[in-house]
């Protein structure tokens, strides 16, 4: 039993890692092909460092990531703790009812119902071109949000409300003991909404797509990449990616085992 | 007291408003189009013209469906195998699961054109073998499999997070009072892990149903999904705003009563995993 459950496990990596090695694998390719070897080389990631396209795509997919998370950050806690201080069932069920609407709409209706708001706003001041780096951002803090708001929530619902009252009773000014008491409380959730809104932001595609106009994210870029014919260099700068994160969720995941480790010691 | 929740209620004002006007108001223009015509008189024309995009509806719902099955049938063993293990390999495996989320599913979806392709790698070793070559690429097949493969990551999170959640005692219960492993299985740890394939099925059958790219690159065109149309629709300018909003409405209001009917499955209380 032990045996089959454990090549049960390795025939779905296997599944789940089969094309990523393929891509890596032909991402060496020396020729134009992806289906034929015909040598190694690293002439596509070469190509790939002198490619403009690519880089100010490779830019503006970060500021627009940076911005957006940091802003749903601000907004979102803010919202939390507001949210949570509602007295009134209905107002607070009625705004988590809101809250929801980014995460269970699919991303193709979100991304077209923005886009018709910032054509029609467009329109109404007489705006040639309506889309680009504003609404772009304002879009992907608009889904980013309710990642923020959902994980910082139950963290609020954690903390116990009668340490900020004593706070306040040993003369806390209310401001002061939200940030003395309330925040460092809260403040795992906070950073794993923060780490949510900019992953998401990064990967984002189909609500980019609808929202970006000329402003080109690299996800746009890859898009437009795969529409021509298939070459490597697609595969080359998704192994790049790839090896980015690889890397980074391994370090990461270093760092959490020594904290761990630390704590229990 | 009454001044300092006041005071905290104001914080998320700004909040508030955002999602007044980034989330509701765009709705509410996405209605307004659709229930207009060009020139911004009422009609009811593009809610009728729905019927030619029928077959587009069904197909997306099918595929949609059966790819949300496979995902579900893959991920449940593989989320409760993995709970049976040393959690230092549960993290491990978890890791490794989610390493390809995080690669862009366009990416994701490209690569299986060299695998499918008439050239590609299965077709190569076909010939090479001596069996004549299969058509793999552009096949409803090749979108479903497009599907399962983007989306199963987020079947085996959530199920695998409920799941290792299930308090041990409960099993040992289960089988101090005679309870066998299928016994197990069926009466204990399946209920208690519904909110985690509630919350999967979620998560895999809305972007299935409503995507684009998948049906783009593995599908050809001749297997034009919903999500396709309204994409085809809104890129061809302002003219056809109107169908496609109406389009892009019916797709939302199929997705909200699909979920609908999935929460009074689940009981409801915990509002679903989220990653």
């Amino acid at each position: 039993m032990k045996i089959l459950s454990r090549l049960y496990i390795a025939l779905i990596l296997i599944f789940l890692y089969a094309p990523v090695a393929v891509m890596i694998f032909f991402s060496f390719n020396e020729g134009e092909s992806v289906w034929v070897f015909s040598g190694f080389s690293f002439d596509w990631y070469k190509s790939l460092i002198h490619n403009e396209t690519m880089l100010t795509a490779l830019q503006h997919t970060l500021i627009v990531a940076v911005l957006s998370a940091l802003i749903s950050t601000v907004l979102g806690t803010a919202a939390a703790v507001g949210i949570t201080a509602l007295r009134k069932k209905i107002t607070k069920s009625a705004v988590m009812t809101v809250t929801n609407i980014p995460m269970m709409n699919a991303d193709i209706v979100t991304g077209v119902s923005l886009m018709l708001l910032f054509v029609f706003v467009g329109r109404l001041f007489g705006l040639k071109e309506s889309l680009g780096f504003w609404t772009v951002l304002i879009a992907h803090i608009t889904f980013n949000l309710p990642y923020v708001i959902l994980s910082v929530m139950p963290k609020l619902n954690q903390t116990d409300t009668s340490l900020s009252e004593a706070a306040l009773d040993l003369g806390c000014t209310p401001v002061k003991a939200f940030f003395k008491v309330v925040l460092p409380a809260i403040s795992t959730g906070i950073f794993t909404g923060m780490i949510m809104a900019f992953t998401l932001s990064l990967d984002d595609f189909v609500i980019s797509y609808f929202t970006c106009g000329h402003y080109q994210t690299l996800p746009i870029v890859i898009y437009n990449m795969t529409k021509k014919t298939v070459t490597p260099d697609v595969y080359a700068l998704s192994t790049f990616i790839f090896i980015s994160v690889f890397v980074l969720l391994v370090l990461y995941n270093a760092l959490q085992n020594k904290s761990e480790k630390r704590r229990t010691a | 007291m009454k001044k300092k929740s006041f005071g905290s209620r104001i914080i998320a004002a700004p909040y508030i408003v955002w999602a007044a006007i980034f989330v509701i108001v765009p709705l509410i223009i996405m209605a307004y189009f659709a229930l207009t015509d060009a020139n911004g008189a009422f009609t009811l024309a593009n809610l009728a013209g729905i019927g030619k995009y029928k077959k587009a509806f069904a197909v997306s719902i099918l595929y949609a469906v059966i790819a949300t099955i496979i995902t579900l049938l893959l991920a449940y063993p593989m989320a409760y195998f993995m709970t049976k293990m040393k959690i230092s390999s549960q993290r491990m495996i978890m890791l490794i699961v989610m390493l390809p989320m995080w690669m862009n599913f366009l990416i994701r979806t490209y690569s299986w054109i060299t695998i499918l392709a008439n050239t590609g790698l299965i077709n190569t070793f076909l010939s090479k073998i001596g069996l004549k070559p299969l058509q793999l690429i552009n096949t409803p097949g090749a979108v479903i499999l497009g599907m399962v493969y983007d989306f199963i990551p987020y079947m085996i999170l959530p199920i695998y997070s409920v799941m290792s959640k299930i308090d041990k005692s409960l099993l040992e219960a289960a089988e101090d009072l005679g309870a066998n492993g299928k016994a197990r299985l069926h009466r204990v740890i399946f209920p208690l892990s519904l909110p985690g394939v509630i919350s999967g099925i979620t998560m895999v059958f809305v972007p299935s149903v409503s995507t684009f790219y998948i049906s783009q690159k593995l599908g050809g065109n001749k297997n034009l999904l919903i999500g396709d149309a309204i994409e085809f629709l809104f890129n061809n300018g302002p003219d056809y705003y109107n169908v496609a909003s109406a389009l892009s409405m019916v797709l939302m209001v199929l997705i909200l009563i699909s979920l609908a009917v999935m929460n009074r499955f689940s009981d409801g209380d915990e509002g679903g995993v989220v990653i």
